[in-house]
């Protein structure tokens, strides 16, 4: 029998649709349909000018745009060769880290929630509340937030903006001790979780699985360590690898590398450093505004990176970040005019999509809300 | 801190493990090189695609075992028309390479890698279903993205941003 799961499903994480063929309660064969979140943003980068293209990357996966904001500066930076200075890094890292933080506090909950275990949604989207304010303190926007901008960040942080971060990472160690308390040693939890879904470490690296859907399968991989990017050569941390490639072992690496997420915020906010925050380019970088009301030069740079924005040196360039969930790359080809020839997005949800039917077939149909959940999908990020 | 020129000469890359392992097994299947930005990109004769990965995933001296992304450039109205793009991983090694093969507009076809790492199935099929190439061997070469009646493939650079209306 065949069985239609989706595209409106609350289980499924947004429109995903999949094709269960059933005998019983037992799944044969999934065949994942996806495309209907399809915007053709790579398309619309194309027409756009390079600064203009930031926007869009929020809009791919709406649960951590700093990660996407960050890739895609990161690789046009890489083509034009620009040096970030390092308080513009750092602030980076930091946010960067509060975005991993969103994420999985809305992947715990809807996980969580999915499975029977109501309680642990609230107290997550109470914390993650708390870093959304944040976001909209520093940028201005809650989740659409744009602040990396290329050659740096937008805004200097807010007056207060530190105290209040420094507060949220001396509470949050303790909300994640309440959540772990909850779940990780719940009879239930462990029955649904342990033995479900597995994934062995040679199909996860076949299937192109990155983040916690490699490390939770026992590969001890992750960009921010092994091809470091953006200053994280500078911190700290410890990488979460579990061995049983089950839905829990892919939970508890998510749980501890919030914790480990928390660690680096602590780091950043410790050793931030003065300076600029934006690179010395004017012909790139939009002037400050005071500097824009009362000097000629800044003010035609600003009218001009406005209106035909800035070339960029022939070449194409791959960067990829550890977001969230996993690998994500920006490929971006320059043909040597103000617009990008092609951006290319390279999701690491729809590479973990692909382990999915490995993953279920086989097994009972509960489980595979189990694994959807387990794999953190994202389907902006899929279907672009 | 600008960047340095790019190399195109083979003699001078041919060190890199991902080369120097093509070149050994057969050098006229590597049509080019070129480093640029800290990046290495090798242009492959089309039909020595999956040699070439199978070769690369288990080279013993860099493996490169993952496949993070395959794409596709067009390059329209210039020939040959498309790049398609292999992004190669070494976990091992923490190394990347990228592969390319150009194809003429007249014969778009290319063999599918599939069977070299499974990961490349949904890859293909946005590429099949975006740019319209063909990939021989694919095992469930549909569209991916756009509904199943779609006409035309609207990364094509010719292809007009808004749609036809």
């Amino acid at each position: 029998m065949i069985l239609n799961m989706g595209p409106q499903h609350p289980s499924t994480h947004g429109v995903l649709r999949l094709l269960l063929e059933i005998d019983g309660e037992n799944v044969v064969r999934i065949m994942p349909d996806i495309g209907f979140l399809h915007t053709g943003i790579e398309k619309t980068c194309e027409a756009k000018f390079y600064h203009q293209v930031v926007p869009l990357t929020d809009r791919i996966d709406y649960l951590c745009p700093m990660t996407n904001n960050l890739c895609y500066a990161l690789a046009v930076e890489k083509l034009l060769g620009l040096e970030i200075p390092p308080r513009a890094q750092w602030l980076r890292v930091l946010m960067n880290e509060f975005t991993r933080i969103n994420s999985h506090l809305v992947w715990l909950g809807t996980h969580a929630l999915d499975l029977g275990a109501m309680t642990v949604f609230l107290y997550c989207f109470r914390e993650r509340e708390d870093v959304l304010r944040l976001f909209e303190a520093i940028s201005g926007q809650r989740m659409m937030t744009s602040y990396f901008r290329i050659g740096g960040v937008a805004l200097e942080p807010p007056l207060g903006f530190f105290d209040k971060a420094r507060d949220f990472a001396r509470r949050f160690p303790a909300c994640v001790d309440e959540y772990e308390n909850l779940l990780t040693s719940n009879p239930i939890w462990g029955m649904r979780t342990k033995g479900v879904a597995q994934l062995s470490a040679e199909d996860a690296i076949a299937l192109g699985a990155s983040g916690p859907t490699l490390r939770g399968s026992g590969v001890d991989f992750d960009l921010r360590r092994d091809m470091p990017y953006s200053g994280y050569e500078n911190f700290k941390f410890n990488v979460p690898v579990a061995q049983e490639g089950d839905v829990f072992a892919r939970y508890m690496c998510r749980v501890r590398e919030l914790r480990e997420s928390i660690a680096i915020v602590q780091q950043a906010l410790d050793g931030m450093p003065e300076g600029p925050i934006k690179a010395d380019a004017p012909k790139v970088v939009l002037p400050d505004r005071e500097k824009m009301k009362t000097q000629m030069e800044a003010l035609i740079y600003h009218f001009k990176i406005i209106t035909e924005g800035f070339t960029v040196p022939e070449g194409e360039v791959y960067q990829a970040v550890e977001s969230p969930r996993g690998e994500m790359g920006y490929y971006v080809v320059s043909d040597g005019t103000a617009k990008p020839y092609r951006v290319h997005m390279r999701a690491a949800c729809l590479a973990n999509l692909q382990a999915l039917p490995k993953m279920c077939e086989g097994r009972l149909i509960a489980d595979v809300v189990a694994a959807i959940g387990s794999i953190d999908i994202v389907l902006g990020e899929i279907d672009r | 801190m600008p960047w340095a020129a790019a190399i195109t000469d083979l003699e001078q890359l041919k060190a890199h493990p991902a080369i120097a392992r093509l070149l050994a097994w057969d050098p006229a299947a590597v049509a080019g090189a070129k480093f640029d930005r800290d990046e290495l990109s090798v242009y492959i004769e089309r039909s020595a695609i999956r040699e070439a990965c199978v070769l690369l995933r288990d080279n013993p001296d860099c493996p490169f075992n993952f496949l993070s992304d395959v794409t596709c450039v067009d390059w329209f109205p210039s020939e040959p028309r498309f790049e398609v793009i292999y992004h190669l991983l070494s976990i091992p090694k923490k190394e990347r390479v990228r592969l390319k093969v150009r194809l003429e507009s007249g014969n778009l076809a290319i063999d599918s890698v599939t069977p070299v790492w499974p990961a490349a199935n949904y890859f293909e099929r946005e590429v099949f279903d975006l740019f319209g190439i063909r990939f021989n061997g694919h095992p469930y070469l549909r569209r991916l993205l756009m509904p199943e009646d779609w006409e035309g493939h609207p990364l094509r650079r010719d292809y007009p941003v808004e749609g036809y209306r």
